[in-house]
């Protein structure tokens, strides 16, 4: 990187200051600043979400529910989930991150089509704000999930408002999953082949696949809800002869593929995090990378499993059972081949590579309570009830959040040019992984014993199970705003990062940071493997001069050597 | 000399935006990025090709009857319609290819002049079920026993040609762009994917139309 060495520090030109004023911003086509501005909306509606969840938490600390009514507890759980699925979890990672380094490292200039980029984030807050309109006029109180005929005929809150917010959001993920599925397609730099694309570039294109062919069937569903409710049509309504559970159908045909929306992304920043923190290149590439498309197909065929008891025949019921069976499969394969890569390695236990394994850890109790809740006779023990809240939450939260979070601490340098502070960050990911256990393990506990989901009150035998729960909520809360302070207080007074501060090997590494505005200073040229250190000397050089960790393990592998009386294989061969 | 070498400038900004290395990619790029988007048009329109064919399942009876009260004639003249604006379109696109711009100009503006001769044909129908009281909602009527599902036949068909419909409007309006940009001069033999793509979106929502037509016209008919 010693092209980019320049007398003085500062006056490097980047893509922060390179224009200045809201214009700059508001107008730009710059996917790295469209990935910012993402950033802030979605940080919003995190936060909005999150208050939804502490007033869930405050309400189920007493067994009678003391502090809101039924009809107000319905409101929260609904808008809770609705923020936090559509308005966080799914922009979150492709958006934000995605957003900023995918054209980085596949060598590109920018995305393929940057004004229709930017046009998404307009739609996104387009779609914010009528959200936020239904929220603050009474909000909506069907679940997330707008089951007909609740939601079409009887609810009285603003559905047709939160179902016209979603459906325009619906649209910026489709144009972000065809912006990045093109780019991917034509725009690799010279000698970036398929093989050799970091695996975050599979899952996200994976995820692409999945937001383009399964939100149109989102939006299809829910504006058939709104044609029920204000043209009084009667597609899913049993007094037209329609049949409710066909929603149910068309719904889930969309809503499952989507849970891998938002937990394959994760995956991906994981694959990038373990090789670069274990020193090591990624244990079966190709299987990694075929496992992501795997499941984005397999994704589709599962959807039933969410309708075990809405009257669907057995028969049906077992062939959903076995196919979500399969959908575990490549998911396995992934946490296989991290541990994998991690045996034997140098790890460094620093901030991003605690999220990732955060993320191992509690993806897979999610992934195998998956198994359970896809087992039809358990199902029907545990259907609504906690421990689905339980299942799904160790996945979106312990999974998909932690991925994000990790995945934030590692680019942050590269989107600010400065280091955030190292122990505040272990700090706030410790507190993550403490406070989450402490909310979501007690509620798989309480679905076991039969408490139900979507009540605002309960037995009092199960108050202390929830007290721990909300105990954990408010912890977790902490741990969520700490990342909140740090990071922006380290955008002023951070260390410098420089080009490349964990020794990674994607091309967006091999750029200054924070980068300039064409990303490159010249189009970079792919000669060497993912993730293969030995393809670029002047960072093997690095790390035999500057890293403590890469100087030991070579120094353990000589000694190794020369007990075995092998002999050292050339340098760079 | 001069002017030539700017105008040639200018005609070089037009068609090559910067992220792209040359001007291949880039028509790869929007070629591909059209054939996704109509990928997703597919799926959008597949929930409620998914909702008819349960429906139809359900009360074969029912839609069979339904459609027999759909005029015959206006559907399959907008068949015709459809088919032969197709056609226009391609012709507009082989101009382009070429560098005939009048022939670009003329066969999109028939392609528009017969997209509009279906909207209106499109909309009479709808005005005629709105006589026959078949719009369903509060004035909805239809012998027993199928009025029920005679409804549900309806509602699908207001649906999913109404969404045909508004594609349709679409489309006219992005063929009047083509037409500007041809006039303007945009098309060369090297660069005319926009043209390309508008013509790809355009023989979409027909087909989509074909796949409407026996649908709702034909199957059932000959059942009495
Ligand atoms: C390992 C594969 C997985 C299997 C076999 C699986 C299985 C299931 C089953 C059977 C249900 C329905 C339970 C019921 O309502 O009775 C369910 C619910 C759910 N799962 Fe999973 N799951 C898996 C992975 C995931 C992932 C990766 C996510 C999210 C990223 C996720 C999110 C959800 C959500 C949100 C629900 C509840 C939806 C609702 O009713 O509100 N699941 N899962
Ligand atoms: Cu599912």
């Amino acid at each position: 990187m010693g092209a980019v060495t320049t007398k003085t520090e500062e006056v490097q030109e980047n893509y922060l200051n390179a224009e200045y004023g809201w214009k700059s911003w508001l107008f730009t086509t710059d996917h790295k600043r469209i990935g910012l501005l993402y950033l802030v909306s979605i940080t919003l509606f995190f936060f909005l979400g999150g208050l939804f969840a502490l007033l869930i938490r405050l309400d189920l600390l007493t067994p009678p529910g003391d502090m809101m009514s039924s009809e107000a507890y319905n409101k929260m759980f609904s808008m809770h989930g609705i923020i936090m699925v559509f308005f966080f979890l799914i922009p979150s990672i492709p958006a934000v991150l995605g957003n900023f380094v995918i054209p980085m490292m596949i060598g590109a200039r920018d995305v393929a089509f940057p004004r229709l980029n930017l046009l998404s984030w307009y739609l996104f807050n387009i779609g914010g704000l009528c959200m936020l309109y239904a929220v603050v006029n009474g909000g909506v109180d069907t679940g997330w999930t707008f089951y007909p005929p609740y939601s079409s005929n009887f609810s009285n809150t603003n559905v047709a408002m939160a179902v016209t917010a979603i459906f325009i959001a619906g649209f910026s993920s489709i144009v972000t999953g065809l912006n990045f599925i093109i780019t991917i397609h034509t725009m690799r730099a010279p000698g970036m082949t398929w093989f050799r694309l970091p695996l975050f570039i599979w899952s996200l294109y994976a995820t692409s696949l999945i937001q383009v062919l399964g939100t149109p069937i989102l939006a299809i569903s829910l504006a058939l809800v709104a044609a029920e409710r204000l043209l009084h049509l009667g597609v899913f309504d049993p007094a037209y002869g329609g049949d409710p559970v066909l929603f149910q159908h068309i719904f889930w045909f969309y809503s499952h593929p989507a849970v891998y929306i938002m937990v394959l992304p994760s995956m991906g920043v994981v694959s990038e995090l373990i090789p670069t923190f274990a020193r090591k290149i990624i244990y079966g590439y190709k299987v990694v990378a075929a496992a992501s498309v795997a499941i984005a197909i397999f994704s589709f065929l599962v959807w039933g499993h969410h309708m075990f008891v809405s009257g669907q025949s057995i028969f049906i019921g077992m062939v959903f059972s076995l196919l979500s069976y399969a959908v575990a499969i490549p998911s396995a394969v992934k946490v296989f081949n991290w541990t994998a890569t991690l045996y034997k390695s140098s790890v460094s236990f620093q901030t991003p590579m605690l999220y990732a394994f955060g993320f191992i850890g509690l993806f897979t109790i999610g992934g195998l309570t998956g198994l359970f809740v896809a087992a039809l006779g358990v199902n029907i023990h545990v259907t609504d009830t906690y421990f689905i809240i339980a299942h799904f939450h160790y996945i979106m939260v312990g999974g998909a959040v932690m991925g994000y979070l990790g995945g934030i601490h590692y680019w942050w340098p590269k989107i600010s040019g400065r280091m955030y502070p190292e122990i505040w960050g272990k700090l706030a990911a410790l507190t993550i992984f403490v406070g989450f256990n402490l909310t979501f393990f007690p509620q798989f506990i309480l679905g076991y014993l039969g408490m139900p989901r979507r009540y605002h009150a309960y037995p009092p035998e199960f108050e202390m199970l929830n007290v721990l729960s909300t105990a954990g909520a408010s912890i977790l809360g902490v741990g969520y705003i700490l990342p909140l302070i740090y990071l922006a207080w380290s955008m002023r007074y951070g260390e410098k990062a420089g080009p490349n501060p964990w020794f990674a090997t994607g091309l967006e590494w091999r750029t200054p940071s924070p980068p300039p505005k064409k990303n490159f200073l010249e189009t970079p040229v792919v000669t060497w493997e993912a993730y293969d250190i030995s393809g670029q000397p002047d960072l093997v050089e690095r790390l035999h001069n500057e890293d403590r960790i890469y100087k030991s393990a070579l120094q353990a592998e000589e000694r190794k050597r020369e007990e075995l009386g092998v002999e050292t294989p050339a340098e760079g061969a | 000399m001069a002017e030539t070498l700017i105008a040639d400038q200018h005609a070089h900004d037009a068609a090559h935006a910067h992220q792209f290395d040359d001007v291949e990619q880039q028509r790869d790029a929007a070629t591909m990025g059209m054939w996704v988007f109509l990928a997703t048009e597919v799926l959008f329109f597949g929930g409620l090709f998914a909702s008819y064919i349960i429906y139809r399942t359900l009360y074969p009876a029912a839609f069979a009857v339904a459609s027999q009260t759909q005029d015959i004639v206006l559907g399959t003249t907008n068949t015709a319609v459809l088919i032969i604006s197709s056609f226009a379109v391609a012709v507009a696109v082989y101009g382009a290819q070429t560098g005939r711009r009048r022939t670009t100009i003329w066969a999109l503006a028939l392609a528009i002049a017969l997209g509009v001769v279906f909207l209106v044909i499109k909309f009479y129908e709808y005005y005629q079920k709105y006589v026959d009281h078949h719009v369903p909602g509060p004035s909805f009527e239809f012998p027993a026993p199928y009025t029920e599902p005679a409804k549900m036949y309806f509602t699908l068909y207001f649906l999913m040609t109404g969404l045909h419909a508004i594609h349709m409007i679409v489309g006219c309006g992005l063929l009047a762009v083509m037409i500007i940009m041809a006039r303007r001069g945009d098309f060369t033999r090297e660069y005319h994917s926009p043209i390309e793509n508008s013509g790809l979106y355009w023989h979409f929502v027909d087909i989509i139309w074909i796949f409407l037509y026996p649908l709702f016209y034909l199957i059932g008919r000959h059942l009495e």
